[in-house]
């Protein structure tokens, strides 16, 4: 197994996230994609304090060609953001393979380093709410829509045929094997649905506020066992955006400079869904183990996590994986949730995450931790000004992670 | 047999992957094998992960194996069908650092009944120019 890269220079620090921007978040908006993303891509940059004419790199995932796999996916891509706004770019990317979501932040804040740009626009747009309508969500790759029976290639072609034809399904079984081997339970991965409902309560922009009780939980609709409804994030329209800026722009930004202080991007083992011999363990602990390697910083540190919920049990993994507790003992760790709340050691998902304030697929994570380095969390803040964040995108077949702070690192 | 799913996906047989779709028009489930080294390879890739040979081979398996972990669905993707059970069975010809996995469904075992570790064995559901590998308790 190929060792850690050790490096005396960590290119990630010389960038800072210097603006964030969210266009408006919720259910069938009936907005264009484009509309949404111009919306969150002109709030961060002018939060910033820049103008489209300061921006000279741009970054996305998944890329412009996602739509096909999963109607509202993908979101307009670069050459289509670059168009719309004519903007003059020194650098530009967009795709889907990489460390997850976040790896078109982790791109950005390389490009800022080789001074390829100065200030990069990063977004991800997702509009899946209004483009799968009001017959509730849908199979991958067309499965179960009208007309006759629709072909795939690929690594999907070896889980749809077999009816497996949503994350929630491929991720019930990781859920099955956790239960199995460590003897996880329903109310396990209901504490971490409940701590989302919680802190969604605070959030005006959330989707589900209301509260959330265990019985509530354990008696909403099976989705695929063991995954209920309310393992499964919400799907919504909206957009989310950052600005990317070399360090020493750092002291004009308007409000605080939040630093990029060490990223995760490895992948060992198979970028599968179904292929990996322990499906209990999280492909996040090696991006994890490479991120902690390039960092004086500890999990003592952290005084936030931002961990990607597109369902519960990615969470619960993801705090194994990057080593709050040990593998397996996410039952005692979790247990009551008090860690996890607000006023725990380890706040998470603050803004109500995708469970309950909706899918902005990893960038709405990124997003809050922001907001909480800046102290802008308004009824959610974490108390005692946070100075360290983590955040986790992924944790499907892929992984990508990230150690932000207040103020450049 | 009716197929359960009225708007299944079904793979883009292709001259990679086409003994592993269609061979169970003989009855026969068949993995990618390297003919130097002996490693199974799943999906097939046409090069062998542990030697790097291009000597592959789609070679037949028992078809047996043991549940490694499961979900029944409930969801309505495909309408009002009723609940399903998705399988992973790991066939007896991997091992446990190299497991031969395969995502498929279970056919014909209660959904309170199914469990990991349980025995199975292949059969095939052929769907237009596809012979899908689908699994029954071993009893």
């Amino acid at each position: 197994m190929t060792g850690h890269v050790k490096h005396r220079h960590r290119s990630e620090r010389d960038a800072v996230i210097s603006g964030i921007g969210q266009s408006d978040v919720g259910r069938r908006l009936d907005r264009t994609a484009m509309s949404l993303t111009v919306d969150a891509c002109l709030a961060a940059v002018a939060d910033a304090g820049l103008t489209l004419n300061d921006i000279d790199g741009l970054s996305s995932y998944p890329g412009g060609l996602m739509d096909g796999l999963n109607p509202g996916f993908g979101g307009p891509g670069t050459d289509a953001v670059q168009d719309a706004l004519r903007l003059n770019l020194n650098w530009h990317s967009g795709g889907y393979e990489g460390p997850a979501q976040i790896q078109a932040l982790i791109n950005a804040a390389i490009a800022v380093s080789a001074g390829l740009a100065r200030h990069v626009l990063v977004y991800r747009t997702v509009w899946e709410s209004t483009a799968q309508g009001s017959g509730g969500r849908q199979g991958m790759g067309g499965a179960g829509s009208g007309g006759g029976r629709a072909r795939m290639g690929g690594m999907l072609q070896y889980l749809l045929p077999f009816g497996a034809v949503s994350a929630a399904n491929w991720l019930a079984m990781n859920a099955q094997r956790h239960f199995h081997t460590y003897g996880t339970t329903r109310e396990t991965l209901g504490e971490i649905a409940l701590n989302t409902r919680r802190n969604a309560g605070l959030n005006p922009k959330a989707i589900f506020r209301d509260p959330m009780s265990m019985d509530d939980y354990l008696g909403a609709r099976m989705i695929s066992t063991p995954l209920c409804l309310f393992d499964c994030d919400v799907p919504v329209d909206g957009s989310t955006a950052f600005v990317v800026s070399h360090r020493d722009y750092a002291p004009d930004v308007p409000t605080t400079a939040v630093g990029i202080n060490a990223v995760g991007t490895a992948l060992h083992g198979r970028p599968s869904w179904d292929q990996r011999p322990n499906m209990e363990e999280s492909p996040l602990r090696a991006a994890a183990d490479t991120m902690w390697a390039r960092t004086e910083l500890t999990r003592a540190d952290v005084d936030t996590a931002q961990l990607y919920d597109g369902f519960s049990i990615i969470t619960l993994m993801a705090i194994e994986a990057l080593g709050f507790c040990a593998v397996g003992e996410a039952k005692d760790y979790l247990k009551g949730g008090h860690r996890i709340s607000l006023e725990g050691e380890l706040p998470l998902n603050t803004a109500g995450g995708q469970l309950s304030a909706g899918r902005l697929h990893g960038f709405g994570l990124l997003h809050e931790a922001c907001v909480q380095l800046r102290g802008q969390g308004g009824e959610r803040q974490v108390s005692g000004k946070p100075e360290v964040a983590v955040v986790a995108n992924g944790g499907g077949p892929v992984a990508g992670t990230m150690l932000v702070t207040r103020g450049a690192s | 047999m009716e197929d359960i799913f009225p708007a299944r996906v079904l793979p883009t047989v292709d001259r990679q992957n086409r003994q592993f779709w269609t061979s169970g028009e003989e009855g026969k489930l068949c993995i990618e094998r390297c003919t130097d080294c002996g490693a199974w390879i799943h999906p097939p890739v046409g090069i062998c992960y542990s030697c790097h040979s291009s000597s592959v081979e789609p070679t037949a398996v028992s078809g047996r194996g043991t549940i490694y972990s499961f979900t029944i669905n409930h969801q309505p993707w495909f309408g009002d069908i009723g609940s399903y059970c998705v399988v992973l069975v790991d066939l007896e010809e991997g091992s446990a650092t190299q497991p031969l996995r395969i995502t498929s469904n279970l056919i014909g075992t209660e959904p309170d009944n199914v469990a990991i570790g349980m025995r199975v064995e292949v059969f095939f559901l052929n769907c237009d120019d596809v012979w899908l590998p689908q699994f029954r308790e071993i009893r």
